[in-house]
């Protein structure tokens, strides 16, 4: 899109007033394969462009999006957005667009390269590596998935940048049957990355863990009811911490006082241990990308640091209040949203703990293997996170395995209640969602062990 | 006709020998707008359209099915998005199930869906309807400390569909919603309460109402703690036995079943539930958020009974899954949009209401906990093995009557266990967002976990 387009385009949002007009143009495609039932079921291809345009007066935001992209389209959704600029005034003096900060991917198999029987032939891996696993897996399905997402960004601030991001995912689903019923196992791969990614993943190993993960809860017994100690397995859990005290870190919620850590920079919020970063800079990772949504560069922020409350996650809206830059965590489902504050990668940093005397120093208690999702009211900071995969430790030794159930607690309490910290680390990719929207997140944590937690089991 | 009936028909006329095809154009237009603090936070309105295009490619072992989807109507958009259609089928494995739905001589039933006043409505006037819930909602309890958001959303979306097995559908349906989130507390206590009101158009709506739920859930959680572990009677309140009753539905698909991923599998004819619970899927009935006269492949829905009396009596069926179980399809493919694929699924739940209000059932129930609030939902409860565990919040029942607030505990049951074990279902049958009616649900045996 050419340079005196977008100017133009950004001179018309503001000519009736408003402190900023920004374009946001998207083009995104992507492509998936699910291999069910042992039959390549389905593929399908999709394809989105357009660009959403918001201008900004005063706290007020108004916002308007079109598939459009000519100019004549572009300049009838930046009237439509500058509709809250109805006041008049003297209109904004747009600066002059910055020289293009344009960021390639770095990929180096990108996927729509690939042939398509390529991809199925890993869903044809995965699935024969699951029924592998035994009698007892009655049901397989594996699904690819590839999504390239080319943005620009361009505001009255000058902000000029595009970025070209590129993610790759894989899937396997696994079903049990035995006498107890059905028992789901599930895992994932997910990375910023194009088909490359395959390269350093065995797609069979992948899918034997989903398949032995449905078959060990065949024979689990009900996960026990009340407070209990729990070691989480490295990696395992990281959506532990951006329920607990990740979304309570999010400016938005911090302006509306309506986060649990309003007030609180500076003080104690965690055990010393908690040193907690959100960078969307890391290799590869889920949540990774070279500018936000609002063409901020990703950076590292640390958030707590051994326990102090040391920063929240901004977005430009939020910053400006507060007369600071942003943090480059403003996001965007598709250009048919508006930014927030987001989350990229969040993860907790290792400690110096051996793992594996976490455990044997846990006379009873639960160690959770997988976790699944999660959920928080920021207010309260009340949350809960799901088992995927679960074990009663019984002096000190891992035993049985345990029926799904969710936890809960309080993210301040959780986060005093940290005891042990693992030198192991590893990230899991999500997909977090925040007022009707989804993007994708990374997350991370050591093998830790928190003192106690209700667990939401139905043994009594 | 409309530009988007011509569209889908269009498409459908360039099926070749040995190829189906169908198309599912849907053109929609939303306004979406956010106060706060007595000022517009957000303000945003537009249209957008697609559509998705299914090909389907006949061979002796049966069918290969492929699909695309474009944000778009322009036709250089709608010809890649076909030719990729076409290109994906040819991937797919030969499958004796895949069909498309096929006239099966059931008429729509007449329900409208779209409020002939919508569009009457000027912006600033559902500006004024959300400011105005947002300052009633801010005065009506010195109790409460912020409301963070309060929302106005409307829509109106228009669908064609067409297919070379001789569907040809046309729907339109108009909604708007109310939202306020309220937090109730001084420095040391936070509490928190959603209220809302949905409608086909915003004349419908209750912005009382709405600020009065908001009001009511956040300021009684004051002085909540966590509860004693127990075995307990859970009453549902009828939002949270709404989305209960949604995420039972996921095991009565058709598809799942047929797949091995319910645990209602091989069940049919059984007794599954208490003698005298019934439950019914009915999009026939237009007071249901989602009720639809046509389903996701252009088939009149229909009532289907799912338990009766206490025994299984069928699933939701879309046109592949009833295929793969041997049956018809029951008028119940969902689909999400031009940029997904039809799926079974289930519209419009709901219990056969029994005799009770809500102080009716609590009296019958004389000691538990009365749930107002549930998170967790989809980390913590399967249709595949029907484990059900969740975070919960709400009021004590003791003696009767709803007694002091708990918080930060879990209830878990298993689906199973909680069909078996249903008490009573409220007579306060109330039409909520999502595909399940709202009903006061008592379920004994659950067990709680706290302090």
């Amino acid at each position: 899109m050419a340079p005196d387009v977008i100017e133009r385009v950004l001179s018309g949002a503001v000519e009736r007033g408003g402190d900023m007009a920004e374009i946001f143009v998207e083009d995104q495609a992507s492509r998936t394969a699910v291999r069910d039932d042992g039959r390549i079921e389905s593929l399908s291809s999709g394809a989105r462009r357009g660009a959403g345009i918001r201008v900004v007066v005063g706290e007020t935001t108004g916002f308007a999006h079109t598939a459009d992209l000519s100019e004549h389209g572009l300049l009838e959704a930046a009237r439509a957005a500058a509709a809250v600029a109805r006041q008049g005034g003297g209109g904004t003096r747009p600066a002059a667009l910055e020289d293009l900060r344009s960021h390639q991917s770095m990929v180096s198999r990108f996927p729509e390269d690939v042939a398509t029987a390529e991809k199925l032939d890993l869903l044809a891996q995965a699935d024969d590596a699951a029924r592998s696993q035994g009698g007892s897996i009655s049901q397989v399905q594996a699904s690819y998935a590839e999504g390239r997402r080319r943005i620009l960004v361009a505001s009255t601030e000058g902000t000029f940048a595009s970025d070209d991001q590129v993610r790759t995912r894989f899937n396997v689903t696994c079903i049990a049957t035995g006498d107890s019923g059905l028992q789901m196992g599930y895992e994932s791969l997910a990375r910023t990355e194009g088909f490359e990614m395959f390269d350093a993943v065995d797609i069979a190993g992948l899918a034997e863990v989903a398949a032995t993960r449905a078959i060990a809860k065949l024979a689990a017994r009900p996960a026990p009811s009340g407070q209990v100690p729990v070691v989480l397995a490295g990696g395992s859990g990281g959506v532990l911490f951006h329920e607990a005290c990740g979304h309570g870190l999010e400016a938005d919620h911090i302006v509306k006082d309506s986060s649990v850590y309003c007030g609180k920079l500076g003080e104690l919020v965690a055990s010393p241990l908690v040193t907690l970063v959100d960078d969307g800079t890391v290799g590869g990772e889920w949540g990774t990308s070279s500018i936000d949504d609002e063409g901020r560069p990703a950076q590292r922020n640390v958030l707590i640091e051994n326990g102090v409350l040391t920063d929240f996650m901004w977005d430009w809206m939020r910053a400006r209040k507060e007369g600071r830059p942003s943090s480059g965590n403003g996001r965007r489902e598709t250009y048919q949203h508006l930014p927030m504050v987001r989350m990229t990668n969040t993860f907790l940093l290792a400690g110096d703990e051996d793992p594996e005397e976490i455990v044997a120093q846990t006379p009873d208690g639960v160690y959770v293997a997988k976790l699944g999702g999660g959920q928080v009211n920021t207010a309260t900071g009340d949350f809960v996170f799901g088992t995927n995969e679960a074990y009663l430790i019984e002096g000190g030794r891992i035993t049985e395995p345990l029926r799904d159930a969710n936890l809960i607690g309080n993210g301040p309490e959780i986060l005093r209640r940290i005891d042990a910290l693992g030198n192991d680390f590893s990230m899991m990719p999500g997909t977090c969602g925040k007022d009707g929207q989804s993007v994708p997140v990374g997350c991370g944590q050591p093998t830790l062990r928190i003192t106690g937690v209700t667990f939401g089991g139905t043994a009594a | 006709m409309s530009d988007l009936n011509d569209i889908v028909e269009a498409l459908v006329g360039r099926a070749s020998g040995g190829e189906a095809i169908e198309a599912y154009a849907a053109r929609g237009t939303d306004t979406e707008i956010r106060i706060y603090n007595g000022e517009i936070e957000t303000l945003g309105t537009a249209t957008s359209a697609g559509i998705g295009i299914r090909v389907l490619l006949e061979s002796t072992e049966g069918s290969r099915v492929g699909f695309a989807w474009t944000g778009s109507l322009d036709d250089a958009a709608i010809d890649r998005a076909l030719d990729d259609a076409r290109e994906n089928a040819t991937f797919a494995s030969p499958d004796p199930a895949v069909v498309f739905a096929s006239p099966d001589g059931v008429s729509p039933a007449s329900v409208t869906l779209a409020d002939p006043a919508f569009g009457t409505m000027s912006i600033d006037d559902k500006v004024s309807l959300v400011t105005e819930l947002e300052a009633m909602t801010r005065a009506a309890d010195s109790r409460l400390r912020q409301v963070d958001a309060a929302d106005y959303g409307d829509g109106i979306v228009e669908v064609a569909l067409a297919s070379t097995t001789g569907i040809s559908a046309e729907m339109s349906r108009t909604s708007a919603y109310v939202s306020v989130a309220a937090i109730a507390g001084d420095a040391s206590e936070t509490q928190t309460g959603s209220g809302f009101s949905v409608g086909r158009g915003p004349s419908s709506l209750d912005i009382a109402d709405a600020s009065r739920q908001a009001v009511e859930r956040s300021v009684r959680m004051l002085g909540a703690v966590k509860a004693p572990s127990a075995r307990t009677t859970v009453v549902f309140d009828a939002r949270v036995a709404s989305t209960v009753l949604g995420v039972l539905g996921g095991a009565l698909s058709g598809e799942a079943v047929a797949k091995g991923r319910s645990f209602f599998e091989g069940r049919q004819g059984e007794p599954v539930a208490v003698s005298g619970v019934t439950l019914i899927d009915d999009p026939t009935d237009a007071r249901a958020y989602g009720a639809a006269a046509v389903d996701g492949e252009g088939l009149a829905c229909r009532r289907n009974v799912l338990i009766d009396d206490g025994v299984l009596a069928g699933f939701v069926y879309d046109a592949t899954s009833a295929k793969r179980a041997g049956t018809v399809s029951t008028g119940s493919a969902v689909r999400g949009g031009y940029a997904g694929t039809p799926s079974a699924g289930c519209r419009a739940l709901v219990l056969s209401p029994g005799d009770l209000d809500l102080d009716g059932v609590l009296a019958a129930v004389g000691n538990g906990v009365y749930v107002q609030s549930i998170t967790g939902v989809h980390s913590g409860v399967s249709p595949v093995s029907g484990d059900f565990s969740v975070g919960a919040e709400g009021l004590m029942i003791r003696d009767g009557a709803l007694a002091e607030p708990f918080r930060e505990v879990t209830v878990a049951s298993t689906l199973q266990r909680m069909l078996l074990a249903i008490i009573e279902i409220g007579a306060d049958l109330t039409w909520l967002p999502g595909s399940a009616a709202g009903q006061t649900l008592a379920i004994g045996d659950f067990q709680l976990s706290g302090s």
